[in-house]
């Protein structure tokens, strides 16, 4: 059973934040509700592409796409996939913080979203380093070691689509960041509290959906073949 | 910036304040939130696009008067890739949406504005990016892959600018998105007391349907050209055969927008119509319901019926055959709105002023591109039919004989309403005529050719199709001519036309009952609607001041 | 513009409680799917990755993301875009299956015109 919403002094705060088309702050709400999410479900259909071009391929080829997962660190994988499921947490602890309006953790729990985020990439952008050092960008260099020969073409398309949905994932993060630390500047100067806390949770959705789009990326990119811990 | 308010009685009945008067400056206008006046900037920059397409249609025209063309092959594909590329997104896509929607959507349901006013200026500075890389390539040679940006021509063998036109059409694509999101919550949480789903003018419907399908479909088309942006610049992709890549697979992508996104042109024109009829018939929509379920019908079966541009480019024949029954479906909701734009006028009390005639034009041309649409969603017929002037015929049909004649229809019904001013209706009628006229002239040789076996996109084609091709550019040559007839008269009419009151055609609809042109925020107080849509019971008195 | 009436819409805050089963669940599951893929299942090994995605998925929406509390509307939203996502992969996914009922042989290398198990 949810908690109560305790009155809290700043309730007139509220229409100082309402625009003025609106009638009232619970229009506004619902209706930046409502965007958020039909802006959500354009990013669905933004992926959704690239994961129709990985399910063909992977259809069409599936030991060459078997054989790139010695490529693939599926431990770093899975850590940065709990990386993120832990940012997770601490996005949803900071949208409860703002609605209690306790701002202390709110800073606590946005600081801590965007060190796990910021981990997320930054071990990301070793896993490009390493690929590339491999020589396992598709391409005129696209020269991996111990691949069968049979595979040196197809293997290219699963590659390519590799650094495509991650990396559109990753500029995904880059934008989250960006609108965290916004959050942040926002939630030290205090304007976030139980009558308005729109913004933190339209992010917090926004993240949360990075997030997901992660949890399918890691099984169909990390875990075609088979592995050994 | 300062707010110019009349100083004396005489100069507030002169003027009263208005959108348009109550600021100046252009950063009253570049840093605008009112959605009234986010349409009139896109009303100028989709003009200005369609003067840039239309040039690169006359240079069509003019080189296929020859048999042999008179401009080199390569050019001639840039002509047809630059207008298709300028017409489709940055007019055909946007056009009703951002220019009469975002002007009436939030008037029609009681809002003082859209959802999100700021989203929608940046929708507009969206469109505007996208144009300068449209703008850039036509300077800079073109490209040369058609629309469709087809793998692998567009990923591997063009020397043209495909990369900056795919950075445009993405932008403008995201221009897009936000005109339907902005809209699809406007019209679920915007809307007055009493303006029930039901009450909603049939406009409002379309616009929100149209929302629907920019949502859904516009992001597909989106990765499908980041796919090939990246394929261009990593030379190999998914689409590429050297290494297994299917081109095919580009087609799938790309066609699960711009099919649906066809339904996005052309369903704001059949809302507009239908507010037309209504109108100047004297009489509520017929079948109001079913017009309105329509709209959603197609909105939704749009999006299952896309492999019917891909009969003969190397898509299962199974897959084909599913496609093709589907797409018989998808007529049908076109054909019910026909029907009841007919019915509604039979015993209704017709006049002929100009957007009523512009909106008979669509009944009948519309009807005409619909027809022919069959015989293209037929496998059969398609095989010899596809790639040929019959689908050239086909579109234009659609999409200039319906969609560029409903947004005429549109902005001579909402002149008055957006400027204040009455524009010359013997000018209006006239340049209708020859719309008409010149537009048949142009594109029914083109069914015929097509029939015949004339292929589309090629810079030559038999001798014994030559006296047709110059008929069809005597037509465009009319059709060109006559477009910029509205243009001069519109302008005009803004700045000398004689004043037209709040409600100069007499019409129903909550935008008539407020002034024109309207404040700001559109209503003193929000309206209580409690009348049904319509409501043509008794007769209204024209308030058009002479 | 003022509002009259205080119109406050029912906010549902989560428990901490309820939050940390869903990380904890998610993260077990995580290790779950790679440890699942260590076995050779065959086919059923992307049949049993995807619904452990589609499960944490469906968590991390229902509860991080609060669906279970939106309006009908959102819900239903939610729903559309996943229909119409499987309307392009479903579609698309069935040209390449069927093609092959035509000709005798895939067009493309496979395992099998390889010489290649599995």
């Amino acid at each position: 059973m949810p908690e109560t919403i305790e009155q809290v002094p700043h309730e007139a705060e509220a229409d100082l934040h309402v625009r003025h088309h609106f009638a009232n702050a619970e229009q506004q709400m619902e209706a930046s509700t409502l965007g958020m999410w039909t802006f959500l479900i354009t990013e669905v259909l933004f992926f959704g592409g690239m994961f129709a071009g990985y399910a063909v391929y992977r259809e069409m080829y599936p030991a060459a796409f078997a054989a790139t997962s010695e490529f693939m660190n599926v431990e770093i994988g899975a850590a940065n996939t709990a990386v993120l499921i832990c940012s997770s947490l601490t996005m949803a602890m900071a949208v409860r913080a703002a609605q209690l309006s306790k701002r202390g953790d709110l800073i606590k729990y946005l600081i801590g979203t965007l060190i796990f985020g910021i981990t997320f990439l930054v071990v990301k952008a070793f896993e490009y380093h390493a690929k590339y050092v491999e020589h396992l960008i598709p391409g005129p260099n696209f020269h991996p070691e111990h691949l069968a020969p049979q595979f040196m073409h197809n293997a290219q398309i699963l590659f390519f689509l590799y650094f495509c949905m991650t990396g559109m994932h990753a500029v995904h993060m880059v934008a989250g960041v960006g609108l965290l630390t916004f959050l942040l500047i926002q939630a030290y100067r205090n304007v976030f509290h139980a009558h308005y806390f729109a913004p933190v949770e339209m992010i917090g959705l926004y993240w949360h959906f990075v997030d997901i789009v992660w949890i399918f990326l890691f099984p169909l990119l990390y875990l075609i073949g088979h592995w050994h811990w | 910036m300062a707010t110019t308010y009349p100083t004396t009685p005489e100069a507030a009945a002169e003027e009263p304040v208005n959108y348009l008067n109550v600021e100046h400056g252009w950063k009253s206008w570049l840093f605008t939130t009112d959605h009234k006046r986010i349409a009139m900037l896109y009303v100028f920059s989709i003009t200005a696009m369609f003067m840039i397409g239309g040039t690169f249609a006359m240079l069509m025209r003019l080189h296929l008067t020859r048999p042999e063309g008179i401009f080199a092959p390569e050019t001639y594909n840039r002509f047809f890739t630059m207008h298709g590329v300028i017409m489709v997104f940055f007019f055909l896509v946007p056009s009703i949406p951002a220019t009469l929607g975002n002007f009436f959507l939030p008037i029609m349901i009681g809002a003082k504005d859209l959802a999100f006013p700021r989203v929608n200026l940046l929708s507009w500075y969206l469109y505007i990016f996208g144009a300068i890389f449209a703008i850039y390539v036509v300077a800079a040679g073109g490209v040369d892959t058609g629309w469709t940006f087809y793998a692998p021509y567009s990923t591997t063998y063009s020397n043209s600018y495909v990369l900056s036109a795919a950075v445009g059409v993405f932008v403008a694509g995201f221009s897009s998105i936000t005109t339907g999101l902005n809209f699809i919550v406007t019209v679920h949480k915007m809307r007055a007391p009493g303006m029930t789903w039901m009450r909603l003018p049939l406009f409002v419907w379309a616009n929100y349907a149209t929302g629907l399908i920019q949502i859904l479909g516009t992001p597909v088309v989106a990765i499908a050209l980041v796919l090939v942006a990246v394929e261009r610049v990593m030379h190999v992709g998914i689409f590429d055969p050297n290494v297994g890549g299917d081109p095919i697979l580009f087609q799938h992508i790309f066609w699960f927008y711009s099919h649906p996104a066809v339904y996005i042109m052309i369903l704001p024109g059949m809302g507009v119509i239908s507010e037309v009829i209504a109108c100047f018939a004297r009489k509520r929509p017929f079948g109001y319901e079913f017009i309105a379920a329509s709209s959603m019908g197609i909105a939704i079966l749009s999006f299952v019926v896309w492999g019917h541009h891909m009969f003969i480019t190397g898509q299962s024949v199974y897959t084909g055959i599913v496609f093709s029954f589907l797409s018989f479906f998808v007529a049908v909701p076109s054909a019910i709105k026909v029907f009841n734009w007919t019915a509604t006028m039979y015993r209704g009390s017709v006049t002929f002023e100009s957007p009523m005639l512009y909106a008979f034009g669509f009944i009948g041309l519309f009807t005409i591109g619909g027809l022919t649409g069959l015989f293209l969603s037929t496998m059969a017929t398609d095989v010899p039919l596809h790639g040929t002037y019959f689908v050239v015929a086909h579109f234009h049909f659609v999409m200039v004989g319906g969609m560029l004649v409903a947004f005429l229809s549109g902005i001579h019904f909402w002149w008055p309403k957006m400027t204040g001013r009455m524009y010359s209706e013997a000018w209006a009628r006239f340049a209708a005529l020859m719309i008409f006229a010149g537009f048949n002239l142009t594109f029914l040789p083109q069914f015929v050719l097509g029939y015949l076996g004339m292929p589309r996109r090629y810079a030559a084609y038999p001798p014994e199709f030559q006296v047709l091709n110059v008929l069809s550019t005597a037509g465009a040559s009319i059709l060109g001519i006559s477009l910029v007839i509205p243009l001069i008269y519109l302008t005009y009419a803004w700045k000398y036309g004689p004043k037209a009151g709040n409600n100069p055609w007499g019409a129903k609809g909550l935008e008539w009952e407020i002034q024109s042109p309207p404040t700001t925020f559109n209503f003193d107080d929000t309206p209580t609607v409690t009348e049904e849509a319509y409501n043509y019971g008794e007769e209204v008195e024209e308030q058009r001041v002479a | 513009m003022t509002t009259d009436a205080k119109s406050h819409s029912h906010v549902h805050i989560p428990k901490v409680s309820t939050l940390v089963k869903v990380w904890i669940t998610l993260l077990v599951a995580t290790f779950v799917t790679a440890e699942v893929a260590t076995f050779d299942l065959g086919e059923w090994n992307i049949v049993i990755a995807m619904a452990i995605a589609c499960t944490k998925a469906t968590l991390v929406a229902w509860i991080f993301m609060g669906v279970r509390f939106t309006s009908q509307l959102t819900k239903l939203f939610c729903v559309a875009g996943l229909v119409f996502l499987s309307i392009l992969l479903l579609i698309t996914f069935s040209d390449y299956s069927s093609r092959s009922w035509t000709y005798h042989a895939k067009p493309w290398a496979t395992n099998k015109s390889l010489g290649l198990s599995k």
